[in-house]
C-alpha cells in the first residue's frame, strides 16, 4: 500500500450492546460525508457487539476530527462507542 | 490487512490500560538569546519561545484525535539558562524564569524545563548565581522545572554542589510552604543528566542539541501490568519476553506520534525516551506490576531484581520500535504519582532504604518522596551524595527530587492533585553525615572513567 493511500485510510471500531440499526446509522452518517467503506466485519465477542471497518476518506467532505465528533455524537444516541482512528497507527504497532 | 484481534487490542490498550503518549516535549536553543542586558535577554527569551513553540499544543491535540492516541503533555525544554544568562549583569535570575513562565503559558504548555546548570566538576559564577536564584525562581512561577547536574561517570561527584543544593532545597521548600512545599516538586538534581530528556522536573535541551527539536517520551505501565497477567506462573523468560513484547507496542506508538510531530512542526525528531511512567490512576502503576511478578507488595524482598528485569526488558523492546532511543528510558519510581508505591509507603513494606537500592537499576532514582520538613540539609545532602555515587559509580543516570515538606512528620500525608499526586510522608534516617558534607571538594571520578 502506498504511504499516500495508507494516510487515508482509517479503522472504524463500533463496540456496545446489540441493537437495531447500528450499521445502518454509521453506514448514513459516512456516505453522507462522502466516506467509502472498504470492508466491514461484525461479532459478538464475550457478548459485546462489536464492527470495525475499515473507511477509506479520500473524498471525503469535512476532516477526521470533524468526522470523529459526530460519530462520537452519534454513538452518545446510540449508547455505543464509536471511534475513529488513522490506520496507521495498527500498522506502527503491529507491523514490523 | 489487520485482524480483529489487533484491533481490539491497540483499541483496549487505550480505553481500559492507560496507553497514552505522555509528552511531547520541544528543545528549544536559547543560545541566541544572550545579551548583556537582562531585560533584553528576557524578552529576546520570551519571544523565540513564542514563535518557535507556538503550534506545539495545537498540533498535539490534532495528532491526538485523529490517532486516537491520548497525548497527555506538551511541554518545553530550553538551554541551560546558566549558559544563556551568563553575561548578563545581574546575579538575579528570577527575571529570566519569569520570561520562561510567561512565554509557557502563553503557547499553553504546562511545564517548561531548563532553569539549569550543569556543575559536575565546579562552579562558573553564572551556575553559582542560578543556584542562588532557585528557591525565589521556582516560588514565584507556575510552570518552571529546575534541574541541577551534580556528577557525571567521567568527571567525579561536585560535593560543594551536594552541599549546596541540600540548602536549596530547604529553602525552596521554606519559601512555597502554603502549598506543602511545591517548589520541591519542580527541583531536580541528577548524576549523568541526560541532554534531551522530555520529561519532567528534569528536562533542558543539552548544549550538544540541535537549534529546535522534538523529543517524545511514552508511558504505558497498565499495557505491561495487563500482558503479564497473561504470564501469570510462567517462568521468568516468558515474563521478560512478555515485557519486551508490549514494550514494543508501546514505543511504535511513541514513534509514530513523534514522526508525525516532526512532520507538521518541521522541526526535526530527536529521540523517543522509553520510559514507563506512572500516574496515580489506579491500572497505571509501575508497583503494580512489580506486584505482578510475585511479589506481595512493592518493597518485598525480590523488589529490586523484578524492577532490574523490567528495566532491562523495556529496553530490550522498545530499541527495536524506534530509530533513535535516548533521554532516561526505564521505569520510573516516583512515590507519589503512582498508586502503588504510595500503598507499600503506607503498608511500611517500601522504606527510603529500599527505594534506594531500587534506583541502582531503575531509570531515575528517588523521585517524588516527601519527608519531614525538619529534615536538616545535611542530611538531604548526604541522600544525593549517595544518589550521586550509584549514578557516578554505575554509569546510570541518578536524581534526586526530594520535598522537605515544612510542619508535616511521618504519617502525614501532603496531596498535590493532578499527576503530582499525593506522599506519604517517609521516614529518614538521623544519623548525621554533616561532618562528611562539610569537607567538600570532589569525589574523584571512578577508574572505569578512564576508558581512552
Amino acid at each position: 500500500m502506498s504511504e499516500q493511500n495508507k494516510k487515508k485510510t482509517a479503522v472504524i471500531t463500533v463496540v456496545g450492546h446489540d441493537r437495531v440499526g447500528i450499521i445502518a446509522a454509521v453506514s448514513k452518517l459516512l456516505a453522507e460525508q462522502g466516506v467509502n467503506i472498504n470492508d466491514i466485519s461484525q461479532t459478538i465477542l464475550q457478548d459485546v457487539f462489536t464492527m470495525i471497518m475499515l473507511v477509506d476518506l479520500a473524498d471525503m467532505r469535512s476532516d477526521i476530527k470533524l468526522l470523529a465528533d459526530e460519530l462520537e455524537h452519534l454513538g452518545n444516541e446510540l449508547e455505543i462507542s464509536i471511534r475513529i482512528q488513522h490506520a496507521d497507527i495498527f500498522d506502527a504497532m503491529h507491523r514490523i | 490487512m489487520f485482524n480483529e484481534f489487533e484491533i481490539l487490542e491497540t483499541i483496549r490498550m487505550f480505553q481500559e490500560q492507560h496507553l497514552d503518549v505522555r509528552t511531547i516535549t520541544m528543545g528549544i536553543s536559547l543560545m541566541d538569546c544572550a545579551t548583556s542586558d537582562s531585560k533584553q535577554t528576557s524578552q529576546r527569551i520570551y519571544d523565540k519561545i513564542c514563535k518557535q513553540a507556538e503550534h506545539l499544543v495545537q498540533t498535539g491535540e490534532d495528532i491526538s484525535r485523529e490517532y486516537g492516541i491520548p497525548i497527555i503533555h506538551k511541554r518545553i525544554s530550553v538551554t541551560p539558562i546558566s549558559l544563556v544568562a551568563a553575561s548578563g549583569e545581574t546575579n538575579d535570575y528570577t527575571c529570566y524564569a519569569r520570561a520562561l513562565d510567561r512565554a509557557a503559558a502563553e503557547v499553553g504548555v504546562n511545564f517548561i524545563g531548563g532553569f539549569s546548570a550543569l556543575v559536575q566538576k565546579g562552579y562558573s559564577n553564572s551556575d553559582r548565581a542560578l543556584l542562588a536564584s532557585i528557591p525565589e525562581a521556582l516560588a514565584t512561577t507556575e510552570l518552571v522545572c529546575s534541574s541541577v547536574n551534580l556528577a557525571t561517570s567521567r568527571t567525579g561527584i561536585n560535593m560543594d554542589a551536594v552541599r549546596d543544593m541540600g540548602e536549596i532545597i530547604l529553602k525552596t521548600a521554606e519559601l512555597t510552604a502554603d502549598r506543602d512545599a511545591l517548589g520541591c516538586c519542580k527541583l531536580v538534581v541528577f548524576a549523568n543528566a541526560p541532554e534531551d530528556n522530555p520529561f519532567m522536573a528534569g528536562a533542558f535541551l543539552g548544549p550538544g542539541e540541535p537549534e529546535c527539536v522534538i523529543n517524545v517520551g511514552v508511558s504505558g505501565p497498565g499495557v505491561v501490568k495487563h500482558a503479564l497477567e497473561s504470564a501469570r506462573g510462567q517462568n521468568l523468560g516468558v515474563v521478560a519476553e512478555t515485557i519486551k513484547k508490549a514494550a514494543f507496542k508501546i514505543t511504535r506508538v511513541g514513534q509514530l506520534v513523534a514522526r508525525e510531530a516532526s512532520r507538521r512542526l518541521d522541526v526535526p525528531f530527536g529521540i523517543i525516551d522509553l520510559s514507563l511512567a506512572p500516574t496515580p490512576v489506579v491500572g497505571d502503576s509501575i508497583a503494580r506490576i512489580l506486584e505482578e511478578f510475585g511479589l506481595e507488595t512493592c518493597g518485598a524482598w525480590g523488589t529490586t531484581a523484578a524492577l532490574a528485569m523490567l528495566n532491562d526488558a523495556v529496553k530490550k523492546g522498545g530499541t527495536m520500535a524506534s530509530s533513535f532511543v535516548g533521554g532516561l528510558s526505564g521505569a520510573f519510581i516516583p512515590v507519589s504519582e503512582d498508586e502503588g508505591m504510595i500503598a507499600a509507603v503506607n503498608s511500611g513494606a517500601l522504606s527510603l532504604e529500599k527505594l534506594e537500592a531500587m534506583t541502582c537499576v531503575c531509570s531515575v532514582g528517588i523521585d517524588m518522596v516527601a519527608i519531614p520538613g525538619d529534615t536538616p540539609a545535611e542530611i538531604i545532602s548526604g541522600i544525593i551524595a549517595d544518589e550521586m555515587a550509584i549514578g557516578t559509580f554505575n554509569n546510570k543516570t541518578t536524581a534526586v527530587r526530594i520535598i522537605p515538606v515544612p510542619g508535616k512528620n511521618v504519617g502525614d500525608t501532603v496531596s498535590y492533585g493532578g499527576l503530582l499526586g499525593s506522599a506519604p510522608i517517609m521516614s529518614v534516617n538521623q544519623a548525621s553525615p554533616a561532618e562528611f558534607i562539610k569537607r567538600g571538594g570532589r569525589i574523584p571520578a571512578p577508574i572505569h572513567s578512564m576508558r581512552n
